[in-house]
């Protein structure tokens, strides 16, 4: 198992490496200069290109760039000129990842118990209602329904603000909306997995045994069946990232996500890749906790098999 | 019910409701075990011998299976009809059960031990201290080396034999009075086999239990039944002791089960003869008798109706239209005539 | 257990006519693997009608409601701004009193065209990728699946974005956006079911004939991974829609004066307070086509999966 890690950990940086390249010759692609304002005088726009290093050899600037990024340093946001993009990142992330782990705990209860009952009641109106309501919690995006949840609970029926984040309050509509994805994919999953163990020998065997329903349930069924939910954190962290442009645009909401796209109507380059290795960044570790914790979780791979 | 049985099935009728229409699985089928025996249950796969067992413990998926009729009468009882509470009560220190494949028996995330001791606890109420003691003991018992060490571990640390032997001990934590192997070896080695099949019988002589034993290869019958029954098509159509039945069979489909077996000792000269055809269809089983298509001895009345059964001693009988006045007389074929 | 005291015909008691066939006959035709999956879908009244509004809402899309209406996308109108549903505009008209009911149908459209391209895509590089990857195995495989790896370190979204940053926004730009990871998902699954198939019997049986690798995956591996195929399409046409959705809406897909339905939910959202009704109509039709995307994929998946079979 340790070996295990130890090549998920070379992987992930390796993946990193690249990934950090390949942000840095794009930045070298995009159109036009950050100076391109015609107010600039030439004088100043070399001053400024000496300033952000953008006049030495491209090989040089990438490795000033590279040692810089291991050091967590992305750079200066070009448009609030003094202000270190990481540090721009890090003030607005307690907000992003409230809103965000707070949908996550409220779907992931409530996605289990509607996963649970649709499994336990398969075949049956309840089934087939569970299974409807996470279709349509799946297919329906973040960017439909916030709006829609801000006219009838925020205007229509004045239940919460429907905008900005002075209090916790605030924060409800938004995880709301984050919310329902997550509820309707955890169910699915719950349900399939449920439905695959329930139909496996062994819980056969249980109930032979002479254990009542609910025992065979929780001791056998749902343990056996919460263990790939694991592996639904990766996809669930992209979810909450690309998630997040949406809500906190729609809430406004003052997290990254939000910064993220301003950026992009700005074309803050700086600040767009910086971001975006973030995300990346933020992307590899949800993998990597997503490996280990399979790893400790099932234990037959925690403990190695050994034939008598 | 009888004194000297155990356990009475009389008339079963099971079916499954599938998509493709009503699946008969069971069709009238009867059969006692007595105190202490071994009984085993022959047949093809498709026969419904393993339908049958899990209905004596209601083990069949509650969504689509139809009790289409019969009693299974235990302890005065009839097993059928009580209700799931009682029945919880009965499965496991009443009946046990065994199932096939030892790789899928175990809850892969659940240490053996533990998956042991959940029947003592239940049932006997045992506290955690007594339970681990006790579990220890069972896997010892079923031949587990270094029990104290192996109860904790978890199902992909044994071998296939020795997960078998795990589930055995589970069916036995409770001192059943019944216990059902639903083709306990099929799944293992030959020599894996033979351990298992001598465990058992240790286990029923010393427990003193009464064994249904599942199975459709002969060789394992001989070895270690009292009595047999054959079933095919979800109906019993031979029952005896294992001498009556490998000696003087009297059906064409056991007839043609025993001729089927390759012998070393046999005569290379003598062909080995597999009984052609398929079992009938479950969806639309045939109204005469089930083995008709099959049977070079099959007569018109064979066709239109199901035989009665002929008692041929006190434990012997058997259904089959060749044995009426009318029919005419037939001779079994020279392969199993005087068969050892 | 009746006694033998029943009069029976002797005649009854001859040797039957048994037809040997008789004996060897399999219960019920014969079903092919296609034809069962099939009549299991048909069961599946939820599939069978998404099946159905999906065809209906592509013909809307292409051929209907364009030739319906005498209005075009663009023609701007100021006097008939915001106008809620009338006769002579079915959906009404939005802030440059432009028709929505054209408008809506020409979004549609542009998002069944992604959605079919990214199938299209699926298809030609995820499904070749997947299945050399599978079936070479080995290093090449190791190589190619670290490349997939590294194409998704970065979520896929986030790619679509650089792409829609470092060139021009535009329908072109959207497809390369996509194009570059979105075929991924399919090549792991392709491959993971190459790695399943390639050792079971009958490939090998194949190969111990004389087939050419070429061959066996041609003939034998890929069809088998058919059903799987087309399950998955099903997924990725509704997430591509998704996506292009979602740039949209930020801003960084279709541009005016066109229109795709991420963009004109994008207006419509600006648009609630006083006018909700730009909102609901785009949404409703693309969140109609994402749910019987879903749903004929889950009906599929379920028809096509030998497991569910008893």
């Amino acid at each position: 198992m340790v070996r295990y890690l130890t090549r998920r950990f070379v992987y992930m940086f390796v993946a990193l490496f690249i990934i950090i390249s390949v942000t840095f010759f794009i930045s070298k692609l995009l159109p036009g200069s950050p100076f391109a304002d015609p107010k600039l005088t030439p004088e100043v726009r070399d001053q400024l290109f000496e300033k952000y290093g953008l006049d030495e050899p491209v090989y040089v600037q990438y490795l000033k760039y590279m040692g810089n990024v291991l050091q967590g340093d992305l750079g200066n946001s070009f448009f609030f000129e003094s202000r270190p993009v990481m540090q721009m990142i890090l003030t607005r992330l307690p907000v992003s990842m409230f809103i965000g782990i707070q949908a996550v705990i409220f779907g992931l209860i409530l996605g289990m118990v509607l996963g649970t009952i649709a499994a336990l009641r398969h075949n049956t109106l309840w089934d087939t209602l569970a299974v409807v309501v996470a279709i349509i919690g799946v297919s329906v995006p973040t960017f439909v329904l916030g709006p829609v949840l801000q006219y009838w609970l925020g205007l229509k029926l004045g239940l919460f603000p429907i905008a900005f984040f002075d209090s916790y309050i605030y924060s409800i509509m938004p995880s709301l909306a984050l919310s329902v994805f997550v509820i309707s994919t955890v169910a699915r999953f719950i349900r399939t997995e449920m439905l695959e163990v329930m139909g496996q020998d062994y819980i056969t065997l249980a109930k032979a045994k002479g254990l009542s329903g609910l025992a065979v349930i929780v001791r056998h069924v749902l343990r056996n069946a919460m263990i790939p939910l694991v592996t639904v954190m990766a996809p669930l962290t992209i979810y909450l990232i690309t998630g997040s442009l949406v809500v906190e645009q729609i809430f406004v909401v003052p997290g990254i996500g939000e910064q993220f796209v301003q950026s992009v109507v700005v074309s803050d380059y700086s600040m767009i890749l910086g971001t975006t290795i973030f995300f990346s960044v933020m992307f590899i570790l949800a993998l990597l906790i997503q490996d280990i914790l399979y790893g400790i979780i099932d234990p037959r791979i925690r403990v190695a098999g050994a034939k008598e | 019910m009888n004194g000297d049985n155990v356990l009475e099935v009389r008339d079963l009728r099971i079916s499954f409701s599938t998509y493709a229409g009503e699946v008969q699985a069971v069709r009238g089928t009867t059969f006692e075990l007595r105190r202490g025996e071994t009984l085993a249950i022959v047949g093809e796969s498709g026969s419904g011998k393993s339908v049958a067992a899990r209905s004596i413990m209601r083990l069949n998926p509650d969504a689509n299976t139809i009790v289409r009729g019969g009693e299974i009468l235990f302890e005065d009882n009839d097993l059928l009809k009580l209700s799931e509470k009682r029945m919880q009560r009965i499965r496991g220190p009443k009946i046990a059960m065994v199932f096939q494949d030892p790789m899928t028996s175990l809850d892969p995330t659940m240490r053996v031990g533990r998956q042991i001791m959940e029947a003592l606890k239940k049932h006997l109420g045992m506290s955690g201290r007594r339970a681990t003691e006790r579990a220890v003991e069972l896997l010892d018992m079923v031949g587990i080396p270094n029990a104290e060490a192996r109860v904790r571990q978890y199902p992909h640390q044994f071998s296939g034999g020795m997960r078998q032997r795990v589930v055995i001990a589970i069916a036995l934590a409770c001192d059943p009075q019944i216990f059902i192997a639903d083709e306990p070896t099929t799944a293992l080695d030959v020599t894996i086999q033979a351990q298992i099949l001598e465990l058992l019988r240790d286990l029923q002589e010393r427990i003193g239990s009464s064994v249904i034993l599942i199975t459709h290869d002969l060789g394992v019958v001989a070895s270690v039944a009292d009595r047999v029954a054959v079933m095919y098509s979800g109906k019993v159509i031979e029952t005896g002791t294992v001498r009556e039945i490998f000696y003087q069979p009297k059906m064409p489909y056991t007839w043609g089960l025993l001729a089927s077996i390759p012998l070393p000792t046999a005569d290379r000269s003598q062909e080995l003869i597999p009984i052609p055809g398929s079992p009938p269809d479950a969806l639309d089983p045939p109204k005469g008798c089930p083995f008709t298509a099959r049977c070079q001895y099959a007569m018109k009345v064979c066709a239109e109706e199901m035989p009665a059964y002929t008692r041929f001693s006190a434990e012997h009988e058997a259904a089959c239209w060749l044995h009426h006045d009318m029919a005419p007389n037939v001779e079994p074929p020279a392969q199993i005539g005087g068969h050892r | 257990m009746e006694t033998q005291d029943r009069q029976l015909d002797p005649g009854l008691f001859k040797p039957a006519e048994i037809d040997q066939q008789e004996g060897e006959k399999i219960a019920g035709p014969p079903v092919s693997f296609w034809k069962d999956s099939w009549i299991r879908l048909q069961k599946n009244r939820g599939a069978l009608i998404s099946l159905a509004v999906v065809v209906f809402l592509f013909a809307m899309a292409f051929i209907i409601g364009p030739l319906v209406s005498p209005h075009s996308p663009y023609y701007q109108n100021l006097a008939n701004r915001y106008l809620g549903p009338t006769s002579e505009f079915w959906f009404g008209t939005d802030k440059f009193g432009r028709d929505m009911w054209t408008r809506v149908w020409a979004g549609t459209r542009v998002s069944l065209y992604i959605g079919l391209l990214a199938a299209l895509l699926d298809i030609f590089v995820g499904v070749v990728y997947g299945a050399i990857s599978g079936f070479l195995g080995g290093r090449t495989d190791d190589v190619m699946q670290r490349g997939i790896e590294i194409l998704n370190g970065v979520p896929y979204l986030i790619v679509a974005i650089l792409a829609m940053v470092v060139f021009e926004p535009g329908i072109l730009t959207i497809t390369i956006a996509l194009g570059l990871t979105g075929w991924t998902f399919m090549a792991r699954i392709v491959r993971g079911r190459m790695m399943q198939l390639k050792n079971q019997e009958f490939a090998l049986a194949s190969r111990s004939l004389g087939a050419s690798g070429l061959r066996v995956v041609w003939k034998h591996l890929i069809p088998n991974s058919l059903g799987l195929i087309v399950i998955n399409l099903m997924f990725t046409i509704p997430s591509a829609i998704f996506a292009e959705a979602f740039l949209s809406f930020i801003g960084l897909g279709i541009q005016v004066p066109e229109a795709s339905l991420g963009s004109l939910i994008s207006d419509g959202a600006a648009e609630l307070r006083f006018h909700p009704g730009l909102l609901w109509f785009p949404s409703a039709i693309f969140c109609l086509l994402m749910i019987c995307f879903n749903l004929l994929g889950d009906g599929l998946r379920d028809a096509l999966d030998p497991k569910m079979r008893k």
